[in-house]
């Protein structure tokens, strides 16, 4: 290694150390926020307490905002789950003409300004005579579920050799058992990480949900923002943290499943 | 698999029928109630838009946000995704978790997470004083470098992971070739590293510019009300004024830009794969 080389790689690996901070570091003084006993955000804070949890369950709108979101999410991503793999075996296999068109459009949601389609949207369910708030949130989160199952999914069958069905076949399994016994197992990984993130995205969704709820309908990310914009106290970051706690959990079940490198795949 | 070519078709049907009713239907409709007005097809409304000062400003706003978080992104970015594809062992977890993480947490979390720490009394400021870069602890919340930084924050993981997704394609004896040949460090990494990671690059820059373009929860919280950009004006003048025929400008120039980012960056790397 020359001298520049040695400088280049010292440098590489110096900003990757700051960018883990720089990527934790906000999480990090969120969860220590959230357990001062200080209404103002000083840190580290006077002392420490746990009275911004102890606000929680007290908290009108909050219990309910969640159940609404997981509510939607779990639905949502089973949906796109479904349909969404059904589309991609039809694109992999099938030899019609328009397919790579239409994975583009299928995962075009994700690239689009989500206010804008969520003012699209609703323009549109009004004028097909969809008013329930519920309905509208559920109809509008398949649309955003749909493009991280069609993505991972086809990337995934698009490795998956066919040939396995017909020798599954061969040696005896009906077609759905065959399909059930080695094409499933073979994209359980793929349903997983698809899955996670899908529901991950519903749950975090604002720019869409905003044009879809109503005084009793509310998502959490609206609920929360709401709140940030009423009082902005520490009990936030008591929510911010029981979050981030969730997302820990997420990954470490994510990990041991398919493994850290696997969940970073694009 | 035996399946006859009209029977897989129809398996793209559900989803395919979906979105083009809940999806592709309305932004079309949108599109046409924007150019199809009471006295016929005229552009009257982006021409009305167009021709207002503080519009203008606000689309500068939003380009210069956009064009500033991606490029922070990028200067980030690249060296951690060369970082990342050599890394093994704990600082690989570690680095792993670090861009992964983020990305499962909702953006509210994130931007209110930079509210604390872009205060007077907040943890950059803290750092600065402390490191003798600032004389005295300023604010950052509620101004443009605050916005950059956090935006940049939230965003960077998309610029990390495309690049990484080609630069661990690479063959490291391609580099070594070029040092028995005599190739210098520079010049390996101008004609060998740089070319080969050109499509992620792309990919990432069109990601974090796209996003940071349509980004609406992050300068709500960082920025407040005094600054606008087509996102937050979008959202404002359907929300709050009521003003559709603002709100529809605004959000077909967003929908133009974006898509235009989408569209640019497909031909581009297109482009490079034939070239290259």
């Amino acid at each position: 290694m020359t001298a520049i080389e040695r400088i280049a790689s010292a440098m590489v690996w110096v900003i990757a150390a700051l960018a883990v901070v720089f990527l934790l570091a906000p999480l990090a003084i969120t969860v220590a926020v959230s357990f001062g006993d200080s209404a103002v955000f000083s840190l580290p804070p006077p002392g420490w307490s746990m009275r911004w949890y102890e606000r929680l369950p007290n908290t009108r709108g909050l219990s309910g905002s969640l159940f609404t979101s997981v509510q939607i999410a779990a639905l949502s991503t089973a949906v796109s789950l479904v349909i969404g793999t059904l589309c991609a075996i039809a694109l992999v296999r099938g030899e019609f003409r328009g397919r790579e068109a239409i994975a583009t459009f299928l995962v075009s949601p994700l690239m689009l300004p989500g206010l804008v389609v969520g003012i699209a949207m609703l323009q549109g369910f009004r004028s097909m005579g969809l008013r329930d708030a519920w309905l509208s949130l559920l109809a509008a989160h398949v649309v955003i579920t749909m493009p991280y199952v069609v993505r991972t999914v086809l990337a995934a069958l698009s490795l998956f050799d066919f040939t396995l069905v017909d020798a599954a076949r061969t040696l005896g399994c009906s077609y759905a058992q065959a399909v059930r016994r080695v094409l499933v197992p073979a994209l359980a990984p793929a349903f997983l990480t698809s899955g996670m993130f899908a529901f991950l995205a519903s749950m975090d969704n604002y720019p869409i949900s905003i044009f879809f709820t109503d005084a009793w309908t509310k998502t959490l990310p609206i609920q929360m923002l709401q709140l940030v914009e009423e009082r902005p106290d520490p009990m936030i970051a008591a929510i911010s943290t029981l979050l981030i706690l969730l997302a820990i959990l997420a990954l470490i079940i994510g990990d041991r499943l398919v493994g850290l490198k696997r969940l970073a795949d694009f | 698999m035996q399946q006859p070519q009209f029977r897989i078709w129809w398996l793209a049907v559900p989803a395919l029928g979906y979105l083009l009713i809940a999806y592709a239907a309305p932004l079309v409709y949108l599109l046409m109630r924007s150019v199809i007005r009471p006295e016929g097809v005229s552009l009257q409304l982006f021409s009305a838009f167009l021709s207002d000062d503080y519009n203008l400003r606000v689309i500068g706003n939003t380009l210069r946000i956009a064009l500033l978080v991606t490029l922070l992104c990028l200067a980030i970015g690249y060296p951690v995704a060369l970082a990342l594809a050599r890394a093994r062992g704990i600082a690989q977890v570690l680095l792993l978790t670090a861009i992964i993480l983020p990305l499962s947490i909702g953006v509210v979390v994130k931007a209110f997470a930079w509210q604390i720490v872009l205060r007077r009394d907040g943890a950059i400021a803290k750092f600065l004083v402390a490191t003798g870069i600032w004389d005295e602890p300023k604010r950052l919340l509620f101004t443009e470098p605050g916005l950059v930084i956090g935006a940049a924050n939230v965003f960077l993981p998309f610029m990390i992971l495309p690049i990484y997704s080609v630069v661990r394609q690479i063959d490291p004896r391609l580099s070594e070739a070029g040092a028995t040949l005599g190739a210098s460090p520079l010049h390996r990494f101008r004609k060998i590293i740089l070319p080969l990671t050109m499509p992620g690059l792309i990919t990432g820059i069109a990601f974090v510019f796209s996003m940071s373009l349509s980004m609406f929860v992050i300068p709500s919280l960082l920025m407040g009300d005094r600054f606008q950009t087509l996102a937050t004006l979008t959202g404002r003048s359907f929300l709050l004024m009521r003003n559709e025929a603002l709100g529809s400008a605004t959000a077909v120039v967003l929908l133009v830009l974006a898509v235009s980012v989408v569209v640019g960056s497909t031909w581009v790397s297109r482009r490079l794969m034939r070239g290259g």
